[in-house]
């Protein structure tokens, strides 16, 4: 929408802001005083140098582009302008490009640029040069900086466009000729190639012709691509390009594909032997080739993986390694008789205190290789009332009923009644005492799930009043004549979409259409900060499982870490081509997962703000994800009714859950990850055996480099069961600490 | 530093560009077409109604840009409908599409009930129906929708690990349940004993059927059944059972009809207005049918309005329809006459009064046809002649006494006493929901029904021109009951400060004499009538029916006795009335006095500004008519000798003592 709405000049603003993350990132480490991650001076320090080392290179290579467009169309003036300004000398102009693109684009091809020439080519020279996809280069990481070129010149100067019919049917030819093993893959090219193609007839204003290309051969495409195809096919003018986000992602964003080295050959020597330079063109220009070697993908691997707004994930964007351990808890001691807790829990503090000083000492006794570094990230401090509830949830934990497939957790229903308002998010706390609903009229409610009513906290001349020594201090302090079952909180100016309990349920976070975060007390039950910054609707927030951070996504593309007392993001996370449409964080608070209407999930680092995994394989937009307890896995669940499981170690695909058939709002862990519920528009529950879909792939050797997976379909053996609600759309789900499931929705008749 | 000059030397460029592009871009005609596209020639139209020429060309232009436009927000709404967590994309989420892109949004479509989108029958034009709203009616409404429940949450235990399902998988909440067997069994009996042969099995079902708090489920099947009125339009029984069959639902507090009264009231509608097959035999009495029908529709009307929006609007409407359309038979002239009479005075004056005179003509000339061929449809006339003046012998007693009602509160005034008696005697107030003149806004369809005068141009007639129009149709007929009030106290309103000097002194004095000159002239002119054979004598109304009177009884919270609906025996009891007069005084003052004690504060002050308008406008008028007396003397009365009789006759003389109640009931 308005994100993109100025066309090449918003391309621009938002290429700003995609590079800025780093930058950002750098700075706030520096400035942000020790309390955000600011512990790893040597990984973020590298991190620092090299996008700082990127930057301004880049910048040039705009600064470049631009002026050459100016050139182009005879706007001498401004050309001066922009020369003085950048301070940009005229005769070095053409070589300097040469030079810093090639340092620029991180290890490109650099031979054969510095040669000058005139402008056009050196330009289309910028682009191909960061593209140019040598099958030796796999491992070149061409970022996904778009080009201000592309944008401005992209498809203008290709020679004949309304031969393309002829060249794609012609490639089509040739594909289905093609061995079958090589077929399937090749035809991954069918796509992106259609897309590019009829988007230069458009640009070129060849309207007539455009509507043909896309009648003859939209047919050929795959299902799940039906939602991006019919944006462009309601797209027939130049114009209507301008303002198009789906457009512009194709144009800015390379559409990445995993080839192997055979098929790739197989491809390359036809468009040779063919002189078919438009097609060639349009592969080095758009597309990014991720070559392997091995046995050509199946038809059905491929599948599995497709389905994203701009292809698969590349194989080095999953290289990372991602600390996906958990965290050691801090030892508290357990009160040995927990009959009365009262007591002991009076006693059980300054126990605790004692022992805990050991603990830090002695904690690296026995470190998980894959947990991050106790102190990676920094973490507030536990305070006594913390202790108090890990201690709580000890004893429940203690209680709590061991769920396998023969053993199903029970489900209990909330269900929001008159809810005529619209309910757009729900959460629960952790110990499930709270409940709270987002809704479209801007409103938070909160309700008390147990007998204990919500109090407010006296006013600042009445707590005046009160015996601070007093051993019921802290229940002086509220105040009995605002008790009542629930509390509405206003303040936002438009609906709520995400909404997220503190650990510690001292706050609540919601995010709203009004474009702001904001944080409200629990204790007052007031709003505290609006965090403002996405300036588009913010669709899901989560705060972090340790508290103080929390992490929000929206209509602008990023997601944002923030700490509850910074005004700023500590990090903004860019890279999605579309709305950020779900945020969750990582069980040790080192990473968070960010799902996109773009159908790929990222999973970002909080230390350095580097997107560590790319996950594609969904055909619509990500609604839910859910981390499994002990941090090796993640679920995801969007509008393709289908859930995902995800090894984060090894940045595969592990499952398919296939069953529900509507979008899916909510999937949740049981608390020791045996069980998986995922809660769907379609009215129902479902509970699938996580152990067993994660338990059957330790035996396949995924770890093979390929990263290759071939799923079997076993949905139905994974199913546990289905459970209708009553006409409820189910969009929140959670485990309580003994494992009964608590399923909420609102039922609208 | 450096992207502030980019961007605003980039800025220049899509201006640039795009002057570029319309020009260049040439007109394409498109044959096929993708989606719904919005043509050259609305936008031309939309061009010219904002005083812009449009050439071919740059209309094309202007109509694939705003397809393409309106499909990209309709594309990019999507997605707050998904967030939403909805599946029905709404007015809201289109709306925040376009105002996140800068357009504005597009205001007044949010109502849950979707628009009609009605074609005007000349030319191709579509329009979406944009009625007013009368705000002063919306501020000062009284009657609070129902059903605004808090928002909840709610707990139930859905399934005890996991298999254990407390209830039946896919269960819906009570209201949308599905039959269960037994219910299924009980509509079998219920419609099978009120249909039935039985007339005992039939009282049971219906007393049940007005009981019995555990047959939600069951209204629709029984609105259904209700709706087959249509079917059976020759059978007055089953006319009459059907009818018997709402009486019944609609008392049934345990059941909430919401938009089921719309269609309850279409079945009532069709038995007082059509004309029904049961009435081309003159034997058959469907009078009597017509008569408890428009006492249900009041009924329903009362108690239920509140439930549909507009609908009195819409029943006066269509009772309007028929009443000024010629070609329809008399019965169903006769059926809206009463139907107006029973929703209150008020109905009357606003539809029944103003399209007098245009009906009169037509009446007479029945009336005046002696031929024996046209004998049946005189009789006919006769009965409409009769609804006619008991309808407008109502209206004028209750504007005199609605008038009187100020003079003497003093604070208190017409329609402050209009809203007052809501609460006791609904039948004879404005109904809650177009409050008495904020009525007048909604209305403007109304207009198409033709007759009267137009609905927004309603201005109250003084009761002093309304009452010389009327006795120039009535003559001495009328007088009969209207100037009997004064010595009975049932008409003492018109105070001497205010209406006396001007009112009384035409009509008045002079017609009381003729009051007990014509009243045995009435009476035998009944015996003679050719009524009295015509019309039979089932009436005995069935067991239920006199439920029908206590219906009305909750109504009117006075009289539980008042058993019979006719008019057509009230019409005959007209001799008593002199003896029931003392009876009739305690009447009004019931009416009266009660509420204005027990009024609430609101309504004294919304009447009491009202009031003052009101009478201050009319002073002056009143004046001016003073000289008037002749008035009474112009128009010979032309029908005094052929007093028609109202309704059937031939009720025995018992029933008076309750049947004249019904003279002074709303129906």
């Amino acid at each position: 929408m308005a994100a993109v709405q100025g066309g090449p000049v918003d391309a621009v603003e938002e290429k700003d802001i995609k590079s800025e993350p780093s930058n950002d990132g750098c700075g706030n480490n520096s400035t942000n005083d020790g309390r955000p991650p600011s512990t790893s001076p040597g990984s973020s320090a590298s991190a620092g140098s090299n996008t700082s080392a990127a930057g301004p290179p880049e910048d040039q290579q705009t600064l470049l582009a631009v002026l050459q467009f100016l050139k182009k169309n005879k706007l001498t003036e401004s050309v001066n302008i922009l020369r003085r300004e950048a301070g940009l000398p005229e005769d070095s102009l053409d070589l300097k490009v040469g030079g810093d693109s090639g340092a620029g684009s991180g290890g490109a091809p650099g031979d054969g640029k510095t040669e000058g020439g005139d402008a056009s080519s050196l330009l289309s020279r910028v682009t191909t040069a960061s593209s140019a996809v040598a099958p030796a280069l796999t491992k070149v990481v061409a970022e996904d900086q778009p080009d201000v070129n592309v944008v401005l010149s992209a498809y203008s100067q290709q020679g004949d466009p309304k031969l393309y019919p002829v060249y794609y049917s012609g490639l089509k030819r040739f594909i289905e000729s093609v061995l079958d093993c090589h077929r399937a893959e090749l035809s991954q090219v069918f796509y992106p190639l259609f897309v590019h193609m009829y988007l230069e007839l458009v640009y070129n204003n060849l309207e007539s012709e455009a509507k043909a290309f896309f009648d003859k051969f939209s047919g050929d495409q795959e299902c799940y691509y039906a939602d991006d195809l019919r944006v462009l096919s309601s797209l027939s003018k130049r114009e209507h390009m301008r303002g198009n986000e789906t457009l512009l992602d194709f144009r800015t964003s390379k559409f990445v594909l995993r080839i192997s080295r055979d098929s790739y050959q197989l491809l390359k020597r036809h468009l040779q032997e063919r002189q078919n330079n438009q097609i060639w063109n349009i592969i080095q220009e758009h597309l990014y080739i991720d070559i392997f070697d091995g046995m050509p993908r199946s038809k059905s691997q491929i599948d599995t993986m497709s389905g994203s707004l701009a292809g698969e994930g590349k194989r080095e964007a999953n290289k990372a390694k991602v600390y996906y351990g958990l965290l050691k808890e801090p030892e508290i001691e357990l009160p040995l008789d927990d009959e009365d807790e009262e007591a002991e829990n009076e006693e059980g503090k300054p126990k605790k205190k004692k022992p805990k000083k050991d603990n830090m000492g002695s904690k690296s006794k026995k470190q998980d290789p894959n947990s991050p570094a106790q102190t990676r990230i920094p973490l507030p401090e536990l305070k006594d009332s913390d202790k108090l509830d890990k201690i709580m949830y000890m004893k429940e934990a203690t209680k709590r009923i061991r769920l396998g497939p023969d053993n199903l957790p029970s489900i209990c229903f909330y269900s929001f009644l008159n809810a005529y308002q619209g309910l757009t998010a729900v959460d629960f706390t952790d110990d499930s005492s709270l409940i709270a609903g987002g809704y479209a009229d801007s409103t938070v409610r909160v309700w008390s799930v147990t007998p204990k009513k919500l109090r407010r906290v006296k006013s600042a001349a009445d707590l005046n009043l009160i015996d601070k020594e007093s051993d019921d201090v802290l229940e002086r302090i509220m105040d009995e004549k605002t008790s009542s079952e629930s509390k509405i909180l206003y303040g936002h100016g438009g609906p709520v979409y995400g909404i997220s309990f503190s650990p510690d349920r001292n706050y609540l976070l919601s995010s709203s259409e009004d474009g702001t975060v904001r944080l409200w007390s629990l204790q007052t039950f007031t709003c505290l900060v609006g965090y403002k910054g996405h300036n588009y609707p913010v669709w899901d927030t989560h705060f972090s499982p340790h508290g103080y951070y929390f992490v929000s996504g929206g209509h602008d593309r990023v997601a944002r870490l923030w700490a509850t007392d910074h005004y700023q993001p500590l990090r903004i996370f860019s890279g999605h081509l579309a709305d950020v449409t779900c945020t969750r964080f990582h069980p040790n608070s080192n990473y968070l997962a960010t799902g996109s209407s773009d159908r790929t999930i990222r999973l970002w680092d909080v230390l350095n703000g580097n997107c560590v995994r790319i996950f594609t394989g969904h055909k619509g937009p990500i609604h839910a994800l859910a981390f499994s307890p002990n941090g090796k896995f993640l679920a995801s669940g969007a509008t393709d009714s289908r859930v995902l499981l995800w090894d984060i170690g090894h940045g595969l695909m592990i499952g398919e859950l296939k069953g529900h058939t509507d979008s899916i709002y909510s999937l949740r862990f049981s608390r020791d990850g045996e069980i998986l519920a995922s809660g769907s528009m379609d009215n129902t529950v479902r509970l699938w055996n996580a152990t067993k879909a994660f338990d059957d792939l330790e035996t396949d050797d995924f770890t093979a480099a390929t990263g290759h997976v071939h799923l079997q379909d076993n949905s139905q053996e994974l199913l546990l069961g289905t459970y209708l609600s009553k006409s409820t759309p189910v969009i929140h789900l959670h485990f309580t600490r003994r494992n009964l499931l608590l399923a909420a929705g609102a039922y609208n008749p | 530093m450096q992207t502030f000059p980019l961007t605003l030397i980039l800025g220049q460029q899509p201006l640039w560009l795009r002057r570029f592009r319309v020009a260049a871009v040439s007109m394409a005609d498109r044959e096929e077409r993708r989606f719904a596209e919005v043509s050259r020639d609305s936008v031309k139209l939309m061009a010219e109604s904002v005083g812009v020429e449009l050439g071919d060309d740059v209309a094309a232009l202007l109509a694939e840009d705003v397809c393409y436009r309106l499909r990209e927000a309709t594309q990019s709404s999507s997605q707050f409908t998904r967030h939403a967590k909805r599946r029905k994309l709404t007015v809201e989420d289109f709306n925040r599409a376009l105002r996140w892109s800068n357009v504005e949004a597009v205001c007044g479509f949010g109502a849950q009930d979707a628009l009609p989108f009605r074609p005007v029958k000349e030319g191709e034009l579509f329009f979406i129906e944009d009625r007013d709203i009368n705000l002063v009616e919306l501020a000062l409404a009284t009657n609070i929708p129902k059903g605004c429940a808090e928002t909840l949450v709610r707990v139930n235990v859905s399934y005890l690990d996991g298999k254990g399902n407390l209830e039946p998988q896919g269960t819906v909440p009570t209201a949308v349940q599905s039959l269960s067997d037994d219910l299924l069994k009980y509509y079998q009996q219920i419609t099978r004993a009120i249909l039935g042969e039985d007339p005992h099995l039939m009282k049971v079902a219906l007393l049940d059927l007005q009981s019995n708090s555990k047959i939600a489920a069951l209204l629709p099947y029984f609105v259904y059944v209700i709706s087959g009125v249509k079917s059976v339009s020759h059978d007055l029984e089953q006319l009459n059972r059907l009818l018997h069959m709402v009486k019944s639902l609609v008392q049934n507090p345990n059941l909430y009809l919401g938009s089921y009264v719309r269609s309850l009231v279409s079945s009532v509608m069709y038995c007082i207005l059509e004309p029904l097959a049961a009435s081309i035999n003159p034997l058959n009495d469907h009078w009597t049918l017509r008569d408890y029908a428009a006492l249900l529709l009041s009924h329903i009307f009362w108690t239920h309005g509140d439930l549909v929006s507009g609908l009195y609007h819409q029943i006066l409407l269509s009772l309007q329809k028929v009443l000024s359309d010629p070609v329809r038979p008399l019965c169903t002239h006769y059926g809206a006459v009463v139907g107006l009479h029973a929703l209150g005075w008020k109905a009357v004056e606003r539809v029944l009064f103003p399209h007098l005179p245009a009906y009169w003509a037509n009446l007479q000339a029945v009336l005046d046809d002696y031929s024996v061929s046209n004998a049946q449809v005189k009789a006919d006339g006769h009965k409409v002649y009769g609804a006619i003046l008991v309808a407008v012998e109502r209206l004028l007693k209750m504007k005199a006494l609605s008038l009187a009602q100020p003079a003497e509160g003093g604070s208190s005034s017409q329609p402050g006493s209009a809203v007052g008696y809501r609460v006791s005697s609904p039948g004879l107030s404005p109904p809650p929901e177009p409050l008495s003149e904020a009525a007048l806004g909604i209305a403007s369809h109304l207009q198409a029904g033709g007759a009267g005068c137009p609905w927004e141009e309603w201005t109250p007639v003084p009761l002093p021109a309304m009452y010389c129009e009327l006795y120039s149709f009535f003559g001495d007929s009328l007088a009969v009951r209207f100037s009997t009030g004064p010595g009975f106290g049932s008409y003492p309103p018109c105070p001497p400060s205010q209406l006396a000097d001007t009112r009384k002194e035409p009509c008045g004095p002079t017609s009381n004499p003729d009051t007990a000159r014509k009243m045995p002239q009435l009476t035998a002119n009944l015996n003679v009538s050719p009524r009295q054979d015509g019309s039979p004598r089932t009436d005995p109304p069935p067991p239920s029916l006199a439920a029908t009177g206590s219906g009305r009884s909750l109504a009117r919270s006075s009289s539980s006795s008042s058993s019979s609906v006719q008019r057509s025996k009230s019409s005959s009891s007209r001799p008593g009335q002199r003896v029931a007069g003392p009876s009739r005084d305690v009447f009004p003052k019931a009416r009266f006095t009660s509420p204005q004690t027990g009024l609430p504060v609101f309504t004294f002050l919304i009447g009491g500004r009202q009031m003052g308008r009101r009478c201050q406008g009319r002073r002056p008028f009143q004046t001016t008519f003073a000289p008037t007396p002749p008035i009474p003397a112009v128009p010979p009365r032309a029908y005094a000798h052929k007093l028609p009789v109202i309704g059937r006759v031939g009720k025995p003389v018992r029933r008076w003592a309750c049947s004249h109640y019904s003279l002074h009931l709303p129906l």
